[in-house]
């Protein structure tokens, strides 16, 4: 493989999540590094959207801190973490659905966007020049992941699939550094998974991307992913690449429930 | 024949109107999902700031020109709603981002009373006049094609063209802008749109802006026409049946909706009042919105709400 697995880039010390008296995640620590592919796994209502929420700033740990890129967050937000480069997609797809593809890829370029509001309400030059510049780049992300035939499509109006993939497109227009997908295989049938994990796999070797992503399907974590870090019950069970993960019995029996 | 289409026009520019006023509480539901109830107030506030400016103005610059008067008594009016709608960003929304929608509604009960109650004590609760020169006497068209011609009333002719090129500007700075852009996805899902960057904040004040702006549009048309009073405020109820009609989420929807509602309001005022005793102008318009709740809720435009409230 071309892409050489660089320093930690995100690191997460001792997060802990209560909503009341509910504890979603429990003094969980993990690091990312850069341009690699960090799975996070777990029985369901483990933690494992809850942790990516608070990566990405949805969610305010109670404890811990985050840091990007040595620079410490105790309180990140939605707005701070895309401006750092983080962009994400969503398990239950947060596309904007009365728009068509173009328009909802476009959205992710928005902070990139530098002409004022004067200079678009007169379609001005330079507004009009960024506008098709920022096009461009959303035609390549659209080459990219194969969705020419859809781009004039409202969202709303695609297959399940296709939407997941126009998720994906989003969060890449706006060319993070990281992204996280939250169970981007949910609910596909095999052919559409295997074309998300060759997208993903492209993503990550093309674009250096390091990605986040968090999967039920345990074939496909295993294979794709550098690292996986195991949740359950909102506690980190184990944490290291595929093998090691596999073998161990605290993991093995926080799936397989064997008797205590 | 000329009667009716006399009719006709005369609905289709009060219809325009009526646009103008649902245009406001659609720009917000669409870019905040939240109801506002406080657009009547602004309409209020926007025409009392406009009718005091362009009162006050001559006295201390010395224009003695009612244009230039009005021109920037306009923009001044223009600026305060600017400032109204960065402080209810500042003061109220920020607070309440992802609350429950009835929370936000309640928000704009209150800020509808704070508007009335700073509006009328900063500016007086008189009834003042706006003149922004009118033109107020009636034309005949069409002389030659129908005996008689049409009495066109040339002060709704004025106004309609007014709303029709507003509300024709915002749905191309809606649809063409990435500001546009960004508001549309802000309306469309909150979370979202701040995972991508899109600063909810800034947004918010564009689009109270943008509302204060047609609120001030509407606060001078119809302020020229009914005088500038507190009863202004509930011009905004005429906007109610319109955006029922039309759709809480459409553009195109409050111009269709309010083109209807006029249209509708004459000429069944005209042709079925005889019948049933007249007066139907006053409730034409509700008894629409009603049948409209009660077979198509979501409006003729609007997105079909599959959520329980």
């Amino acid at each position: 493989m071309s892409r050489q697995i660089g320093e930690v880039i995100l690191d997460l010390k001792n997060v802990s999540l209560a909503f009341g008296g509910v504890k979603a995640l429990t003094d969980i620590s993990f690091d990312v590094r850069e341009h690699e592919i960090r799975a996070i796994i777990g029985p369901n209502g483990a933690g494992k959207s809850s942790m990516l929420n608070v990566i990405n700033g949805v969610y305010r740990p109670q404890q811990g801190e985050i840091i990007l890129r040595g620079q410490h967050f105790s309180k990140m937000n939605p707005f701070k973490a895309a401006k750092a480069g983080i962009s994400r997609t969503f398990q239950n797809i947060a596309l904007f659905k009365g728009m068509n593809v173009i328009d909802n890829l476009m959205t992710g370029r928005n902070l990139k966007i530098r002409s004022n509001l004067i200079q678009q309400a007169f379609w001005w030059g330079p507004a009009r020049r960024e506008e098709l510049a920022h096009r461009a780049k959303v035609e390549q992300v659209i080459d990219f992941l194969e969705i020419q035939h859809i781009r004039k499509t409202p969202v709303g109006r695609l297959p399940y699939g296709l939407q997941k993939r126009v998720d994906l497109g989003r969060a890449l227009a706006m060319e993070p550094s990281i992204l996280l997908l939250d169970e981007p295989m949910a609910g596909m049938n095999v052919e559409e998974k295997q074309d998300m994990c060759r997208f993903i796999l492209d993503v990550n070797d093309q674009f250096g991307t390091t990605i986040v992503l968090i999967e039920h399907d345990m074939a496909v974590v295993m294979d794709i992913s550098d690292r996986v870090v195991v949740l359950d019950y909102g506690r980190k069970i184990g944490d290291g690449d595929p093998d090691e993960v596999r073998a161990s019995p605290e993991v093995i029996s926080a799936y397989l429930g064997a008797s205590h | 024949m000329g009667f009716f289409l006399e009719t006709l026009i005369g609905g289709l520019m009060a219809g325009m109107l009526y646009s103008l006023v649902a245009l406001g509480f659609v720009l917000i539901f669409k870019a905040s999902g939240v109801f506002n109830f406080a657009q009547g107030a602004m309409v209020l506030f926007a025409a009392l700031a406009m009718a005091r400016f362009s009162a006050w103005i001559p006295q201390w610059l010395g224009i003695d020109s009612r244009f230039l008067a009005n021109t920037v008594a306009f923009l001044l009016a223009g600026a305060l709603m600017f400032v109204v709608a960065w402080l209810i960003e500042r003061l109220v929304l920020r607070h309440l981002v992802n609350q429950e929608g009835a929370t936000l509604l309640m928000a704009t009960l209150g800020i509808a009373y704070v508007l009335e109650g700073v509006g009328t004590s900063v500016f007086g609760s008189d009834i003042y006049k706006i003149d922004v020169g009118m033109p107020k006497e009636p034309v005949m068209i069409l002389e030659g094609a129908f005996e008689g011609g049409l009495l066109i009333n040339k002060e709704d002719f004025v106004a309609a063209l007014i709303a029709g090129v507003l509300v024709g500007l915002l749905a191309l700075f809606f649809q063409k802008t990435s500001t546009g852009r960004a508001l549309r996805a802000v309306a469309d899902d909150h979370q979202a749109a701040q995972s991508i960057g899109i600063p909810l904040n800034r947004i918010w004040v564009i689009v109270w802006c943008v509302a204060g702006v047609v609120a001030l549009v509407a606060g001078v048309i119809w302020g020229s026409k009914l005088g500038v009073q507190f009863s202004l405020a509930t011009v905004a109820l005429r906007g109610l049946p319109v955006v029922i009609l039309g759709g809480l989420t459409s553009i195109p929807g409050a111009i269709i909706g309010g083109l209807i509602i006029g249209v509708g309001e004459k000429l069944s005022e005209v042709y079925l009042g005889p019948m049933i005793g007249g007066g139907i102008e006053i409730w034409f318009a509700y008894q629409l919105a009603l049948v409209f709740l009660l077979f198509r809720p979501q409006g003729l435009f609007g997105e079909k709400i599959i959520d329980r409230v």
